[in-house]
């Protein structure tokens, strides 16, 4: 295949990175009381953003796969642990609602001058030692599970990329519908 | 995008935020040209975690050097920060900074539960950071790099990490509904 190019230097990654934080500045995503109001179910753009994004961004490796440019072979695509997705998943989603931002966002946070940012960023990196610590004990649990033989949904469901991507794009219009007069600007 | 900028010239204010849709549409393409260019996604918290290692590597270096977890990251004398996701982090850092300045945005201030005061504000985004920090280890990976990136593969475990995430997240959202007006 001719693509992904497989670059790995720094330039593409500051630029990628640029755009990444500029989108989420400007979606509303570094600001805590957005963030934490998706969760309460009174603002509905983290889904929208996401979910439009994931849509986009299937589709694109979709139609690449159809070109023969790129196969989802040549993408990372992370393994289906799905015990430790779900918890970790579950400690991502309190951490929002407690401390109002996930990883990404209080860098977003931290550089629009939120101090309670900077403070999040910091309580990650104690997270980080804090798992580091426990490692030894974690590790048989996270070890035990074993992981699915199919990695994506096409190949759990036996059904083609384009119809799971359809099925979000259906859902993603749906909650937007049945939301788009609660949300809060 | 045009009123956003419009509005600059309006008013003294802060710029409005861009339509959800148009930014989830220009992240889903950022992201798909991370895909064409590095053959992987977007992520954050595999900064974190270098930095945690650094960070471990030069307070406590014997004990590191020992972690299961962290020692492989920091053998033979090994930077993790000399990677890939901390330039992007870096990028995420000043294209975050220079959005918020051209929109006005920038203020320092202290944010979190409006019904609280500036203290146990630090202290809650403080607990919500150990907790996401722990978390995105079990899961490694967060909602950047496992929820969107992962997802964008139509990974399972993406699709699982966002479950888990909106279900615990929309729980214990209702539980603190209180400190916000």
């Amino acid at each position: 295949m001719i693509l992904p190019l497989g670059s790995a230097g720094p330039l593409p990654a500051l630029a990628l990175g640029a755009a990444f934080g500029f989108i989420l500045e400007r979606g509303g995503l570094g600001n805590g009381c957005k963030l934490t109001g998706q969760l309460r179910l009174e603002d509905w753009t983290v889904f929208n953003v996401m979910f439009t994004a994931i849509i986009v961004a299937a589709s694109g490796l979709w139609l690449l796969n159809l070109a023969g440019l790129m196969t989802t072979a040549d993408v990372y695509v992370p393994q289906a642990l799905l015990g430790a997705a779900l918890a970790g998943g579950a400690l991502v989603g309190l951490g929002m609602s407690v401390g109002g931002y996930c990883p990404g966002t209080s860098v977003v946070a931290a550089c629009s001058g939120r101090v309670d940012g900077v403070v999040f960023f910091l309580g990650l990196i104690a997270g980080t030692l804090s798992f580091a610590g426990l490692f030894s004990h974690l590790e048989p649990r996270l070890a035990a599970a074993t992981p699915l033989q199919a990695s994506t949904l096409q190949e759990l469901l036996h059904v083609p990329g384009w119809l799971v991507i359809l099925v979000l794009a259906g859902v993603a219009i749906g909650v937007h519908k049945l939301t788009s007069r609660r949300v809060v600007v | 995008m045009a009123s956003a900028t419009g509005d600059l010239h309006k008013h003294r204010g802060p710029g409005a935020y861009w339509n959800a849709h148009l930014a989830g549409a220009l992240l889903g393409l950022t992201l798909l040209a991370t895909f064409v260019i590095t053959g992987h996604g977007l992520g954050a918290s595999g900064f974190t975690t270098a930095i945690a290692a650094r960070a471990a590597a030069a307070v406590a270096p014997v004990s590191t050097a020992s972690n299961a977890y962290l020692g492989s990251m920091v053998a033979e004398g090994r930077n993790p920060l000399n990677a890939w996701i901390t330039w992007q982090v870096v990028g995420l850092a000043l294209g975050a900074l220079a959005s918020a300045l051209w929109a006005r945005r920038f203020d320092w201030r202290i944010d979190g539960p409006t019904r609280l005061r500036s203290l146990p504000r630090t202290a809650m985004a403080l607990l919500g950071g150990v907790l996401a920090g722990f978390g995105a280890r079990i899961s490694a990976g967060c909602t950047s790099g496992l929820g969107l990136s992962g997802s964008a593969t139509l990974a399972i475990a993406g699709f699982v990490f966002l479950a888990g995430f909106f279900a615990a997240g929309v729980l214990s959202g209702f539980m603190l509904k209180r400190y916000w007006q």
